[in-house]
């Protein structure tokens, strides 16, 4: 076959990728405190140490309010960015749309430092809301990417045929345009729930003292004999995000399929 | 929407509308980005004092950032690491992208790119732990080669280096080499391979002469967004990189949330956003002279 | 046309793409020289027979030889021809002058000859001047002449087209059929056309291949394949036929006598009536041109028809009317050029039609 020495590089590549994920269930389940081959058992009692976990517990409860009112939000806002971007010229639209999306080539950790600072010299208390803050910022772009793609595909002559038969611009938005891009929706909202869920550094500088569970994980690897717990809980995240990416490719292929795009393949 | 229709209503203009519309975003942008991007940009030249931060103009925080031997031996570090990173994963990924795009039927392209999507949509955190569990000095790598009896003591030159630092970057940040390279790909419309060989190149040479200066915008942009991130990473320094691995980031977090030297943290924090910059900026050069304008 | 040496031959060539059977037993020759073309549907094999030609399509048997050998021993990149691609193929990243030089980096010429052999090349497609030109900012004639630069700078024995005009408006096209043909009488080599556009192919060709489904329907000079097609499907494919139901009388081997619906009894000519077909619905076919509206007092030079105008289509320079013949149930086309004393006729007037035997072509 032509391409056999690719396919074979390929293949090798994915289970480097792939490595250190598929270690995860097996020390996850693995009956012994230290993570070394060989395996010493099967065992779910590191599953069973989660339930009784307070601190994890809050961390998660933290994490998904966070994480739902991030995608929200930052959703909301690429809508009239990405809707403002595709449809209308108006001056200063590189600049702005430069300043919005950002956050896609700067270092978390300077958006962290600059937030933190900002919200210090204010005298705002951290809490789940500045991280809130900071998790808009830096999913908005990615949101933004999305649904630009979502709002470029439709054809601008569907509105204005809407508009010929007697529909008000509002009426046009929530009739044809909403229905198209709803699947673009979704897959932001969904992608923006997985960022938040998972993103670290922020959280790290502005959670204060509600942990959120990327801090929580964090803290826990200074103990070894955590180390179980962390690999039951990474398996358990692994699985979520995996039905999480499931979800959200399907909605991305039904709206490719809706507007009769081609399909270009994958995120970004 | 109904700003918009009440606007169009009062007859005014496309710009108004526009601008209208995208104002909610954009000024969350200036609040929260571009003012304490400014606010940080100040401190750095402001003096530290105990507490608080004495309002004197200075260069000392740059002076200091670039003429300590600690601080500067991070930095030079982060972008060698940066670079190294990029060059090992933009590398390593072109021949995926060059397969997925050339060699996979079309219509299994999407579940190869999904496949190599998953592992980056797990835990960031949790995948550079599990390095840190590979490579470790009890961990996977050594017992397994221990118990083989491959090995008779642990490996050490595996762990805590900045070698650990490049793998776990390296693999962190695959998919994003290998995307923008295969959206390059996937963009070049492949009678221009064949018309490069009708005119007498071989497979190679047309690979050379034709594939891949149309693919460099795709290589340029997957540098680009490796490099950024890696140079500001956190993570992996703390976790695999050991004291001669740390990065700029934790240097900065030393000095915000440790020592609490907002205006040296901050001039180091804007020293790392300019070498991130004049680095970006050179590779849009060299996009730009590949490319001569705009794509047709 | 006196018998040029064969610069293309296929045998017997078939194509299999898994179970689709792509070409059927290509059989023909395409003479040194010449201006040839496929003429076809889309799906009917003219692209993948170009294409085994240049070498981007492998056959499954069969045999084609390129000035007396075999091609399957030469990669594409080797191979005595040079293609023009449907969508031009204009390296995106080159000026007009590295994309027209692609080829020649083989040659090792030195700078001074390379500039003067793209020089030419350019003037002869027009482009003077065009050099320096990035790739993009090429209207798509101009893109157009910058792939026959390519390919032509290489002195191919064979220059491949692949629907070269199909991009272009029709203004631009028009043009673009005489300078090529103008072209291939100045460098005169073979050049080897792919088209779906019948009128493109009859104005351009020495020769025409009109496919279906993969196979060769006919392979004749234009005016021969206008006149005198050899099947139904080929008939209908080329302008506009008409045909009414016929019944055959008599047949040897130097004609034919037949009853036509409509017009009577009829002899024909053998080479109207070419053999073959299953015996089921014979028809004769003639063009909307052969008939011809008698005005008052005019006399049929041959045989006359009336008949009933049911549609009139005013075009200019031309009339088309639908008539429809006494004793016939279905109208047939005839079209009429327009000159002073002859008015345009309303729907619904009695018409008669002069017609000749000499223009049927019966299809058994």
């Amino acid at each position: 076959m032509r391409g056999g020495w690719f396919k074979v590089y390929t293949l090798v590549y994915l289970v480097f990728l792939f490595a250190p994920i598929i270690l995860l269930p097996m020390f996850a389940f693995n009956d012994a405190t230290v993570i070394a081959f060989p395996l010493s058992g099967f065992s779910t009692k590191w599953f069973a140490a989660l339930a009784d976990d307070p601190p994890l517990h809050d961390a998660v409860r933290n994490s998904l309010i966070i994480a739902v009112t991030t995608s929200i939000l930052s959703t909301t806002l690429a809508v009239f960015a990405a809707r403002a971007s595709t449809r209308y010229r108006f001056p200063g639209k590189a600049g702005l749309m430069g300043l919005i999306m950002l956050p896609l080539v700067l270092p978390e950790i300077i958006v962290a430092v600059s937030l933190l600072a900002v919200l210090l010299g204010l005298g705002v208390n951290l809490s789940i809301l500045t991280v809130i803050l900071g998790h808009v910022l830096i999913c908005t772009p990615f949101c933004i990417a999305i649904l630009s793609s979502a709002f470029q595909s439709l054809d601008r002559s569907l509105e204005e045929a809407a508009y010929d038969l007697g529909e008000t611009s509002f009426s046009t938005f929530r009739l044809i345009i909403l229905p198209l891009v709803m699947p673009g929706i979704i897959s932001s909202l969904l992608i923006s729930f997985t960022i938040s869920l998972d993103e670290f550094i922020i959280a790290f500088f502005l959670a204060g003292t509600q942990a959120t569970l990327p801090v929580y994980i964090f803290s826990q690897f200074r103990f070894p004999q955590a180390v179980p717990v962390i690999m039951a809980l990474g398996t358990i995240l692994v699985c979520l995000s995996i039905v999480l990416l499931c979800i959200a490719e399907f909605f991305r292929r039904r709206g490719l399929a809706r507007s009769g795009a081609k399909d270009t393949g994958g995120f970004l | 929407m109904t700003s918009e229709e009440g606007l169009r209503r009062m007859g005014r203009s496309e710009a108004a509308s526009g601008l209208a519309m995208i104002s909610p975003t954009a000024i969350y942008a200036i609040l929260l980005l571009a003012a304490p991007l400014a606010l940080i940009f100040i401190y750095s030249f402001l003096t530290d004092g105990d507490p608080g931060i004495i309002r004197t103009f200075t260069f000392a925080n740059y002076i200091e950032a670039w003429s300590n031997e600690l601080y500067r031996v991070v930095m030079l570090r982060s972008l060698m690491v940066a670079l190294t990173v990029t060059a090992v994963t933009v590398l390593l990924a072109f021949p995926v992208a060059y397969f997925v795009s050339f060699h996979v039927d079309p219509s299994r392209k999407s579940l190869w790119l999904f496949l190599i999507t998953i592992p980056f949509w797990t835990s960031y955190l949790i995948r550079v732990f599990l390095w840190k569990v590979i490579l470790g000095y009890n961990g996977v790598v050594n017992s397994g080669l221990l118990g083989l009896g491959i090995i008779s003591e642990p490996l050490q030159w595996i762990n805590y280096n900045v070698g650990a630092v490049v793998l776990t970057l390296a693999h962190a940040y695959a998919p994003f080499a290998i995307l923008p390279i295969f959206v390059a790909l996937e963009k070049i419309d492949r009678s221009l391979l064949e018309a490069g060989q009708d005119l007498g190149e071989s497979r190679f040479m047309t690979f050379l002469r034709v594939t891949l200066p149309l693919a460099m915008p795709g290589v340029i942009a997957a540098v680009l967004i490796v490099f950024i991130p890696t140079i500001g990473d956190f993570v992996t320094p703390q976790l695999v990189g050991g004291p001669e691995g740390r990065l700029v980031a934790n240097l900065i977090q030393l000095q915000y949330l440790k020592l609490d030297n907002y205006p040296l943290g901050s001039a180091i924090a804007v020293s790392a956003m300019m070498i991130v910059t004049v680095v970006s900026l050179f590779f849009l050069y060299l996009n730009r002279r590949y490319l001569r304008g705009p794509e047709s | 046309m006196t018998a040029k040496p064969t610069m293309i031959e296929f045998r017997d060539v078939q194509k299999y793409y898994g179970d689709y059977h792509a070409l059927r037993g290509i059989n023909a020759s395409i003479r040194a020289g010449e201006f040839f073309s496929l003429l076809g549907p889309s799906g009917c094999g003219k692209t993948t027979l170009l294409r085994t030609i240049a070498g981007f399509e492998d056959i499954s048997s069969g045999a084609v030889l390129i000035d007396g050998k075999d091609a399957a021993q030469i990669p594409a990149n080797k191979r005595p021809t040079n293609m023009v691609f449907q969508s031009y193929a204009i390296f995106p990243h080159l000026t007009v002058e590295e994309n027209v030089g692609f080829g020649l980096r083989r040659a090792g010429l030195d700078k001074a000859e390379m500039g003067r052999r793209v020089g030419d090349a350019l003037a002869m497609v027009g482009l003077t001047g065009f050099g320096k030109r990035a790739a993009h900012a090429l209207s798509g004639g101009q893109r157009q002449r910058v792939a026959l630069a390519r390919a032509l700078i290489l002195k191919p024995k064979v220059l491949l087209l692949d629907e070269p005009l199909s991009a272009l408006d029709k203004k631009m096209r028009e043009l673009m059929q005489v300078e090529l043909i103008k072209l291939q009488r100045h460098v005169g080599i073979t050049f080897i056309l792919v088209t779906h556009d019948q009128e493109e192919a009859l104005v351009m060709s020495d020769r025409i291949a009109v496919m279906f489904e993969g196979q060769i329907a006919q392979l004749d000079d234009p005016e021969t394949l206008y006149r005198r097609p050899k099947t139904r499907q080929v008939a209908d494919f080329i302008g506009t036929m008409n045909f009414l139901p016929a019944t055959v009388l008599s047949d040897t081997p130097d004609g034919c006598e037949v009853e036509v619906a409509g017009l009577g009894r009829c002899r024909i000519a053998a080479d109207q009536a070419p053999p073959g077909g299953n015996g089921q619905d014979t028809v004769v076919g003639f063009r909307p041109e052969t008939l011809t509206i008698l005005y008052d007092g005019q006399a049929a030079p041959e045989r006359e028809t009336p008949g009933k105008v049911e549609e009139v289509v005013y075009y200019g320079d031309m009339t088309y009317y639908d008539v429809k013949l006494d004793g016939v149930s279905a109208a047939v086309r005839l079209s009429m050029r327009n000159v002073p004393g002859r008015p345009v006729l309303d729907i619904g007037t009695r018409a008669r039609v002069a017609w000749s035997p000499d223009a049927l072509v019966l299809f058994r």
